[in-house]
């Protein structure tokens, strides 16, 4: 690692502060890849602003029709959370199938979120449920969040505060997981809104995206048969190593197939 | 260099480190802890890791900055010294290893299972060692062993409420 600077501000006003103040500074909340990009020397801050403690970062509340999490908390902390299971158990679905243990104790949902992996978890969620992001100084739909790969609407010393998600009647996650990694080689998340669906596919492609398609045959009936036939282009796809783009379309279909089942066999969400 | 406080297998310690100090290093390199073992260096292979708080985390991917105020158990620290946890004991019994680097990971990583699934399916032993990593043995004796542990833990639990 390049040497760095690290800070424990207190509160998040002092947090934006440190950022704003250095451009080379960068916030630190689990680390979960942050660490190892610095281990590595992919990256070189001058200085971390450590704001997983922060206290306006935490917290899980919900209302009638939203369901907010603190930027901070831990993917372990959603998978468990009583409130989460009861109201909306697709995200501690979600969250469970993050990484390892080891991970899901340290990763937050604000990182995942910031980070935009190509193959992390949370996005699908966050954009099939609609969620809105909620920084220190706005709020951003979650279909305007994820611009393209590791690169999101956030502002270089913005932070996100919380993430607050529309609770869905029904909604379920399918993931199929890369062996090694643990990453989502395709992971498909489906959310039934009584009047609208919404599909969100991460894995698959540079960015997270709704799977229209897909939205609009389910909206007109949810069930399996109802996407039966539907492929995915595999034009713009990821290709890689670990598989071809025909591979991943073909995967999304599979995905979407075991996420439309979750949904519609279980008796409640 | 920045100073960190933190509890180490039960006693205060307070050290100056780098600011890019992992937590690893500061406990084999700083306190001589080395049954915390470095596998990978790459956040996956769960050799390092230890108990941070009462959960288990990688120490290779933990700033020992991060760790300031905490409460940190290590191998070393899971039993009295003359004795072995009732985990390390299971897996010397069903020979969970070959060549034994991975093994304080897997037990720690496996104390931190058995407290949240005390009679664990094969599923959640799976999911709960999915971070940790042996290239020798091929997990079944590793399995054994977890499930060795957790019925030898139970029957202990129930011989402490028995005998109240």
């Amino acid at each position: 690692m390049y040497p760095f600077t690290y800070h424990r501000p207190r509160s998040l006003r002092d947090a934006l502060a440190l950022l704003a103040a250095d451009p080379e500074a960068r916030p630190l909340a689990g680390g979960m890849t942050l660490i190892p990009s610095l281990k590595h020397r992919l990256a070189a801050p001058s200085q971390l602003v450590d704001i997983v403690r922060l206290p306006e970062l935490q917290g899980i509340a919900h209302d009638d029709r939203s369901l907010t999490i603190g930027a901070a908390s831990r993917y372990v902390d959603i998978a468990r959370h009583p409130l989460v299971q009861q109201v909306l158990p697709a995200l501690a679905q979600v969250a469970d199938a993050i990484g390892d243990p080891q991970v899901r104790s340290r990763g937050t949902i604000g990182g995942s979120i910031a980070n935009n992996d190509p193959a992390a978890d949370f996005p699908a969620a966050v954009l099939a449920l609609a969620a809105v992001i909620c920084t220190d100084r706005r709020e951003i739909a979650a279909d305007d969040f994820f611009q393209g790969m590791f690169t999101t609407a956030l502002e270089p010393d913005e932070l996100i505060r919380e993430i607050r998600f529309a609770i869905a009647r029904r909604a379920a996650y399918a993931k199929f997981h890369h062996p090694a990694s643990g990453y989502a080689m395709c992971g498909v998340f489906v959310a039934d809104f009584g009047e609208s669906v919404r599909v969100g596919v991460t894995g698959a492609a540079p960015v997270v995206f709704r799977w229209h398609e897909a939205e609009a045959a389910l909206t007109r009936r949810l069930a399996p048969e109802a996407v039966a036939g539907l492929a995915l282009s595999p034009q713009g796809l990821n290709a890689d190593l670990h598989a071809p783009a025909a591979y991943r379309a073909q995967l999304a279909a599979v995905m979407l197939q075991e996420a439309v089942a979750q949904i519609t066999t279980r008796t409640t969400t | 260099m920045s100073r960190v406080t933190l509890t180490v297998n039960g006693s205060s310690r307070m050290l100056e480190v780098e600011d890019r100090t992992l937590l690893v290093d500061l406990l084999r390199d700083q306190l001589g802890l080395t049954g915390t073992h470095v596998g990978c260096d790459t956040s996956q292979c769960g050799c390092c890791t230890i108990h941070l708080d009462g959960v288990a985390v990688k120490a290779c991917t933990t700033l020992a900055l991060q760790a300031d105020g905490s409460d940190v158990v290590t191998i070393e620290g899971l039993a009295p010294a003359d004795r072995l946890h009732p985990v390390q004991e299971a897996f010397s019994a069903c020979h969970g290893l070959q060549c034994g680097y991975c093994t304080p990971g897997m037990i720690m990583a496996t104390t931190d299972l058995l407290a949240r699934h005390p009679d664990p399916t094969d599923e959640q032993i799976r999911d709960g060692l999915a971070g940790n990593l042996c290239r020798c043995t091929g997990y079944v004796n590793i399995e054994a062993a977890v499930r060795t542990a957790a019925a030898a833990l139970r029957a202990a639990d129930g011989t402490a409420k028995g005998g109240q």
